[in-house]
């Protein structure tokens, strides 16, 4: 279909492109400006990000953020694996119907219900809020989205491999550490990222589910992002964003290597085997 | 022995996540059944508990008797909530048509691409899902308001003498949803179309369809399960938004998430949240079943 890649796709995807990334780039920019009227330029300079870093109440938020966002995206990730393993490989078990269900629902569930469903639960049981309960709720959003990428690499997986490791002696545990996971663990990988930056970016669901002394970075940016426009939030955001960017490609450039990585192997041992 | 060990495994780990679930999704939503139902108190947390489980059954019925669906009357008697409901379906339909109309030819666009550059594409697209939403709706602010970034552009160009006022209106909250929302659109529509058989549109140029034809009677209704697929996933949770609303709608515009929230953090009427949350779900139980559906589709497809 390389021939007819005409005029309109190409002009499509570049307005795509730029629209896309336009917004982000501006916000990137201005965060360098010397002014602190957001929108005119002034001059380069880096004064914001070092103002950054001696604003505590910021700091301190950053700290708990990346706290929470660790430990749940683990936690996601290991639940969010067996949930996707229980999905493709187990078709067969009482309620299933309702687990795909609650896989599925809170990838598009309006994140206002989410939020105040778990704050009434932690009142109801009397579980006092603050860092766990936020973490808690991550990891239950978090680990589905785990589950939805982990499951579709799960799918293209050759079954036979397993079964064949299970008929020369190993057991489920080792066939399963041994031949399932290290095929699968660009998926497992990616979608700790994914539940990592989730958690990064939520407000919504830690304003319902903290409590005092566990202010995540997205609220304290949405409290002061509500007072006006300023260059030092938009220095935050540029650090964020060049976290997620960095991260991100890291993680692209590890996958192609592994394939290139793979493809040669294959090609090896059909060569030993032919 | 081994399938034995085998058979535990795979009950506990079946059993872990479902639990998991169980109480941390599925649970949370009877509670907040339950909450709408209850009067509001001044205390903490402020409602009068309906059940208490340990009052025996004779307090059990005696709760049963008592409960009131006031707070669900109290919704429909205001034509605050009715409104709320009724503008946030219509600005998420509207924003998810914007969407699709703008995601197809990014998709389209895609899928036609030389196979060597697909994967970087694929990838451009992801990347800003990547970033913070509160970040990419926090940057159209800084764009939309009166004397922001686009205005002093058009006035550059002379195209407009004052400024337009869009910051604080329903545009920005299209605006809004589309930027967030469009990668959520390409890329089911994307999955779609590139699994597409070329084969097909030039069997039917070749029996004299013209290009627009060819692809409103061909490649669309081919496409139709990435649609409905891109649609519920813009759709659904643009309903209950409350981050852009909040951020670029301003004060005047009614959005039900908004709604919840400020009934939730200002009012503090916690059992009156909670019906406006039991709504909003009975509204989205029907995109979210078909959501479902089309997703159990592709994987069958996939299998």
């Amino acid at each position: 279909m390389a021939g007819s890649w005409g005029r309109f796709n190409i002009v499509s995807l570049v307005l795509g492109f730029a629209f896309l990334y336009l917004p982000i780039l501006l916000l990137v920019i201005y965060s360098f400006n010397e002014s602190r009227l957001v929108t005119v330029w002034a001059g380069f300079s880096t004064k914001w990000y070092v103002e950054l870093f001696s604003n505590r109440g910021l700091m301190d938020a950053a700290w708990v953020t990346a706290r929470v966002a660790f430990l749940s995206a683990t936690v996601a990730t290991v639940l969010g694996t067996m949930a996707a393993i229980a999905l493709t490989r187990y078709t067969r078990f009482r309620g299933r119907l309702l687990f795909s269900g609650m896989v599925f629902a809170p990838l598009v569930m309006p994140e206002v219900i989410t939020g105040l469903s778990l704050l009434l639960l932690f009142v109801a049981i009397n579980f006092d809020r603050g860092f766990f309960t936020v973490t808690i709720a991550h990891i239950t959003f978090s680990m589905c989205f785990v589950a939805v990428v982990v499951q579709s690499r799960l799918m293209s997986f050759d079954q036979s491999l397993e079964e064949a490791a299970l008929d020369l002696g190993a057991t489920p545990a080792k066939a399963f550490f041994q031949v399932t996971l290290p095929v699968i663990l660009p998926a497992v990988i990616s979608g700790w990222m994914l539940a990592f930056t989730l958690s990064l970016d939520d407000l919504v669901i830690a304003s319902f589910t903290s409590g005092p002394g566990a202010t995540t970075l997205p609220m304290k940016i949405y409290s002061q992002v509500r007072l006006g426009v300023t260059p030092e939030i938009n220095a935050v955001c540029t650090i964020l964003i060049g976290i997620v960017a960095l991260g991100v490609i890291a993680a692209s450039i590890v996958t192609k290597r592994q394939e290139v990585q793979r493809r040669r192997d294959e090609q090896a041992a059909i060569r030993v085997a032919g | 022995m081994a399938r034995f060990v085998s058979a535990i495994a795979a009950r506990f780990v079946i059993a872990l996540a479902y639990l998991w679930l169980l109480v941390f999704f599925l649970a949370p939503f009877l509670i907040v059944f339950k909450i709408s139902l209850s009067e509001p108190a001044l205390a903490m947390p402020p409602y009068q508990p309906v059940f208490d489980l340990f009052a025996g059954f004779s307090a059990f019925f005696e709760k049963l008797r008592a409960l009131s669906f006031s707070n669900y009357l109290w919704l429909f008697d205001d034509p605050l909530y009715v409104n709320a409901y009724l503008s946030s379906i219509w600005i998420a339909t509207v924003s998810t048509l914007i969407t699709l109309a703008v995601g197809y030819p990014i998709a389209y666009g895609m899928a036609r691409a030389p196979a060597s550059i697909r994967p970087t594409l694929l990838m451009l697209v992801i990347l800003p899902f990547w970033t913070s939403f509160l970040i990419r709706v926090y940057a159209w602010i800084g764009i939309l308001k009166p004397e922001g970034l686009l205005n002093q552009f058009l006035m550059f160009l002379g195209l407009i003498d004052e400024p337009l006022v869009i910051l604080n209106t329903t545009t920005a909250i299209y605006i809004g949803i589309v930027y967030s929302y469009l990668p959520f659109m390409v890329l089911p529509l994307y999955s779609t179309l590139e699994k597409m058989d070329g084969s097909l549109i030039e069997a039917a140029r070749d029996l004299g369809c013209p290009p627009m034809a060819a692809f409103w009677k061909v490649t669309f209704p081919m496409s139709l399960p990435g649609v409905v697929a891109g649609c519920m996933l813009v759709f659904i949770p643009a309903v209950g938004e409350f981050v852009i609303p909040d951020l670029l709608g301003g004060s005047r515009t009614l959005m039900i998430g908004k709604t919840l929230w400020t009934e939730f953090f200002n009012n503090r009427d916690w059992p009156v949240s909670s019906a406006v949350a039991v709504i909003l779900l009975l509204i989205l139980i029907v995109p979210i079943m078909l959501f479902q559906r089309s997703q159990a589709r592709s994987r069958e497809a996939g299998n």
